[in-house]
């Protein structure tokens, strides 16, 4: 962007809380099922029914305030948006409002090596809406209603507009989406809308504090998406500065196809949504020992696994921070570096072939049949010397076949390694005769010349050779040759 | 003598010992149904079948030696904006014409287990938004003391019907005196519980932090059955009350009398003369009288209006023809939401959403619904105050007589005005109890009021007992 702006982001995250049932009755909350067939009278917004909140829906969003550092208000506050709309039953929106039950708190994230720290203005909780559809096609022109989704536990979590570009702001999205899978949350699953963004930007002069109108762009549903779509809108906003003319304050909607964003509706349209207290709902007191019960039971968060890896297994920040991806990577790295006793070593195979295999797997984590165990075991016997690097590789690749332990393995193929000294001296006694010429070579001072010695005795004991030994061997061989050569 | 005639409990305590048999008794008030309802247009709807087959369960009980509950065999109708499985519940609306829950009300489901006939569902003010029952969309309840007179509202007919001996007591719901005002127009008992003691899961709300059910009976005896058999928490009624009822008193019950209320213009001299007499009787068997000032009745009904209004503007939001319900079809949903509405609510309803809509509007919100709670709260610590030197509070249910059919229905702040003295007791969350307390001049029911700190149900049951006698 040009150097005479700079924009000023924030984000709007609607994290769906991973409980069973709905946040105000007992209805499932899976995704999928036929239309709707996840509904009763309370989410219906039948006549006469009231709602009752689900306790584990305030647990899960108490688990978000405590890892971010947030204040949790003794009392908070459940209110009513009032709007019309077809799917939404009720003509309101249960949804904490100037009272919730997040306040403040912090996420860092890093975008190049240079730590950010974002500050969060609040998260509440709220229920989800249904879905319409308007199918194009049909008997007649129809819209088309699924309240499976309506009453579906929400939090959404505000940030403060303190990111300046569209980089920064995927970073963090992507930063909120790994802390919400680490608390168990959240199922973190975009395609089904578990996790959706929108996201306020405007620009101005750079160096200045000025507010100029601003955007939201909804219907962010990827974080490639919110790149994107913050990127065009900031050079939208820019286009418009540059040639002087004025901004207007608008939503607007994301799309993908195109790539553009999309008027929605601009300011004077704004809905006045007539907030007040729900009368159906007391005030929610969370006394300070359930605060304190939900800080015991957190689990290590991400920010604090990359550090402890990054220190404890001697890897590159880089490495770590890839590891500790996902607490199943993470635990999965921790488990094999464990069993091998390097975490180095351990690194390198998980950094690419299990996340090689998990990539191609079908079913995530499950997919990977490899044990971490067994993959730690692995790299322990490769270090020890029992089996080589080249026959690690197929040990490895029957491993993602059948899940075997290495050992198993090696015993039922043959792998066990040539080390007696007497086989590898008759071994390498052949390669030697029938390399005359490099023998020469390195005897004449062309060291290369061993490599390739040696791997003519790995080719020949199919890589079971105990490397050392069979150098040891070699380098002997050589020698006596040495005094058989010379005059 | 008809057997709806009799207190609730004699009638129950006769079908438990097989004297009665329920199945007559129903009979008995299909009968009165039948024959009183064409005049008095009280009950919308009679659930005949269901009716029977429960009665005959309730016998089939008693003669296998079950007990079928303290309102064994009692018939009971109930005001239309309380959801009943197998009859409609319309709130007296035509946008809900038709309308089947699929759903008891709790209290409905606490009736059943009660051994209580559910046999029929009573006119009401559309939405409970009246004092009348003229704002129904299915027609006029009529006064049986005189019937070019308004049986009071909104339970307006449950009022009528238990005061014709259709049932010996009903159900109607309070939200400003909707439960009181029409026991005092048609000579009954109406009780308004302590907010929060009787659940609210399937009544259609009006205003949920001032909406109570409460019970209405010819006798203080039925009143304090039927009371007992609802109240008490529920776990699908958040707002519901675990708090356990107020210790009994002992010693001279302190009667605060309200006394510059009576010379309020606007209060009949009937009324006011015959609080005058309540109060002495009181006296008379033993209790103290206590001068008292309540808080301004017209400050309270402009913190009501504000309040309940705002409540009723959303709560009223989900008909909208989408779901169930009235729909008329338009060219897009919106449309059709919006000729929906326009069709299916009455003109008092429209008002009112449309007065809540605007009290809750941005930049009016603050000037009108948050200073109305804010006062709120200063009449609910008033009235704390007041109990700290007395048991129960007496004033009158309301500042007359019933009035004409027609008389008010032009004139809206007259007919709010009919709520002054009842609306103290939902917006500062007390029970309350309508007594009957004689006549006046044209022979119409006069009504007395008691009220109590929260939770403090059986000392109004324990004051009205010395009142009885009085009534008509």
């Amino acid at each position: 962007m040009s150097p005479r702006f700079e924009a000023v982001i924030g984000l709007e995250v609607h994290v769906q809380l991973a409980t069973r049932t709905k946040i105000f009755c007992s209805c499932a909350t899976s995704y999928g099922a036929a239309p709707n067939t996840h509904v009763c009278p309370v989410c219906l917004g039948h006549p006469g029914v009231l709602p009752v909140l689900n306790r584990e829906a305030v647990a899960l969003a108490l688990r978000w305030a405590v890892a971010v550092g947030a204040t949790v208000p003794e009392r908070s506050i459940f209110a009513r948006k009032n709007y019309f709309y077809p799917d939404l039953p009720k003509g309101y929106q249960i949804s904490q409002y100037d009272r919730p039950i997040s306040v403040g708190g912090l996420v860092p994230f890093r975008v190049d090596g240079t730590v950010h720290r974002t500050r969060l203005v609040r998260a509440h909780l709220e229920e989800d809406a249904g879905k319409s559809f308007h199918p194009e096609s049909g008997r007649e022109a129809a819209t088309l209603i699924d309240l499976n989704r309506a009453g579906v536990p929400l939090l959404e979590v505000v940030t403060e507009p303190e990111l300046h570009s569209a980089l920064e702001a995927e970073a963090l999205l992507e930063r909120i989406h790994q802390l919400v899978t680490y608390l168990e949350i959240c199922d973190g699953n975009l395609e089904e809308g578990s996790f959706r963004c929108d996201a306020n930007v405007s620009v101005r002069p750079s160096g200045t504090t000025v507010l100029l109108p601003k955007t939201e762009i909804k219907n962010l549903n990827s974080f490639r998406n919110v790149f994107r779509a913050l990127e065009f809108e900031i050079a939208r906003q820019t286009r418009v500065l540059e040639a002087g003319e004025p901004l207007v304050q608008a939503t607007r909607l994301w799309d993908a196809g195109t790539g553009r964003t999309r008027v929605m509706r601009e300011k004077e349209e704004a809905h006045d949504y007539r907030y007040f207290p729900d009368p159906d709902l007391r005030a929610l007191e969370v006394p300070a020992h359930w605060i304190e019960n939900v800080r015991r039971g957190l689990p290590e968060l991400p920010w604090d696994r990359e550090e402890r890896l990054a220190s404890t297994y001697a890897i590159t920040f880089d490495d770590a921070r890839i590891l500790a991806g996902t607490r199943a990577l993470a635990d999965y790295f921790e488990a094999a570096a464990q069993a091998a006793g390097d975490g180095k070593a351990a690194s390198s195979w998980v950094l690419t072939e299990i996340l090689r295999l998990y990539k191609v797997s079908s079913d995530g984590w499950s997919g990977v049949r490899v044990p971490a165990a067994g993959l730690g075991k692995m790299v322990r016997m490769i270090r020890e010397g029992t089996i080589s690097g080249k026959i690690g590789k197929a040990v490895f690749a029957e491993m993602s076949e059948t899940g075997q332990d290495p050992e198993t393995i090696v015993l039922a193929r043959g792998y066990k390694p040539i080390s007696d000294p007497d086989q590898l001296r008759e071994i390498v006694a052949q390669v030697l005769n029938e390399h005359a010429g490099p023998v020469r070579d390195y005897l004449s001072g062309k060291e290369a010349a061993l490599k390739f010695l040696m791997g003519q005795v790995m080719k020949r004991t199919e890589g079971r050779a105990t490397p050392h030994l069979a150098q040891e061997a070699v380098l002997a061989g050589i020698e006596a040759r040495r005094s058989e050569t010379s005059p | 003598m008809s057997l709806l005639a009799l207190p609730a409990s004699t009638l129950a305590a006769r079908v438990k010992k097989g004297e009665v048999r329920a199945a007559h008794v129903v009979e008995e008030s299909l009968a009165r149904i039948e024959s009183e309802n064409p005049r008095l247009g009280a009950v919308l709807h009679v659930g005949a079948d269901a009716a029977r087959e429960t009665a005959r369960r309730v016998d089939d009980d008693v003669s296998r030696g079950i007990d079928p509950g303290p309102l064994a065999g009692v018939p009971i109708l109930l005001k239309d904006n309380i959801s009943t499985l197998g009859m409609p519940t319309t709130a007296g609306s035509r946008i809900l014409d038709g309308y089947r829950p699929l759903f008891d009300a709790t209290v409905v489901e606490k009736l059943r287990k009660a051994g209580a006939i559910p046999i029929g569902k009573t006119n009401l003010d559309e939405f409970a938004m009246g004092s009348s029952t003229e704002n129904s969309a299915f027609g006029v309840t009529r006064n049986p003391w005189d019937m070019t007179r308004v049986p009071g509202g909104s339970s307006g007919g449950s009022a009528a019907a238990v005061a014709s001996a259709m049932t010996p007591v009903a159900l109607g719901s309070d939200t400003g005196g909707s439960v009181r005002q029409p026991a005092s127009f048609c000579g009954v008992y109406g009780l308004l519980p302590t907010y929060g003691r009787v659940s609210r899961f399937g009544l259609i709300a009006f205003a949920s932090s001032l909406d109570q059910i409460g019970p209405m009976a010819r006798d203080l005896g039925g009143v304090r059955a039927v009371f007992e058999v609802i109240a008490g928490h529920d776990p699908r009624d958040a707002t519901s009350s675990i708090q356990a009822p107020a210790p009994a008193r002992t010693g001279p019950l302190r009667v605060g009398v309200a006394q510059e209320l009576l010379s309020r213009p606007g209060v009949e001299t009937a009324v006011a003369a015959r609080l005058e007499e309540a109060a002495q009787k009181l006296e008379r068997s033993g209790a103290k009288l206590v001068p008292v000032t309540l808080p301004d009745p017209d400050k309270a009904v402009a913190t009501y209006y504000l309040i309940a209004t705002a409540e009723a503007s959303s709560n009223l939001a989900r008909y909208d023809g989408v779901r169930y319900g009235l729909r008329v079809p338009g060219e897009t949903v919106e449309s059709m939401m919006r000729l929906t509405r326009s069709a299916g609510f009455g003109r008092e309803v429209k008002r009112r959403i449309l007065l809540g809509t605007f009290v809750l509007s941005s930049g009016y919100y603050d000037a009108y619904y948050v200073r109305a709670q804010s006062h709120r709260a200063l009449l609910r610590r008033a009235f704390l105050k007041i109990f700290e030197g007395v048991d129960v509070v007496l004033l009158p249910t309301s500042p007359t007589t019933a009035f004409a059919i027609g008389d008010r229905t032009e004139d809206p702040l007259a007919m709010y005005l009919a709520d002054v003295f009842t609306v103290y007791g939902n917006l500062a969350g007390l029970p309350a109890l309508s007594v009957p307390a004689g006549r006046d001049a044209a022979g119409l029911p006069v009504g007395a009021q008691l009220m109590a700190p929260p939770f403090g149900e059986d000392r109004l049951f324990a004051a009205a007992e010395q009142l009885e006698g009085t009534g008509v």
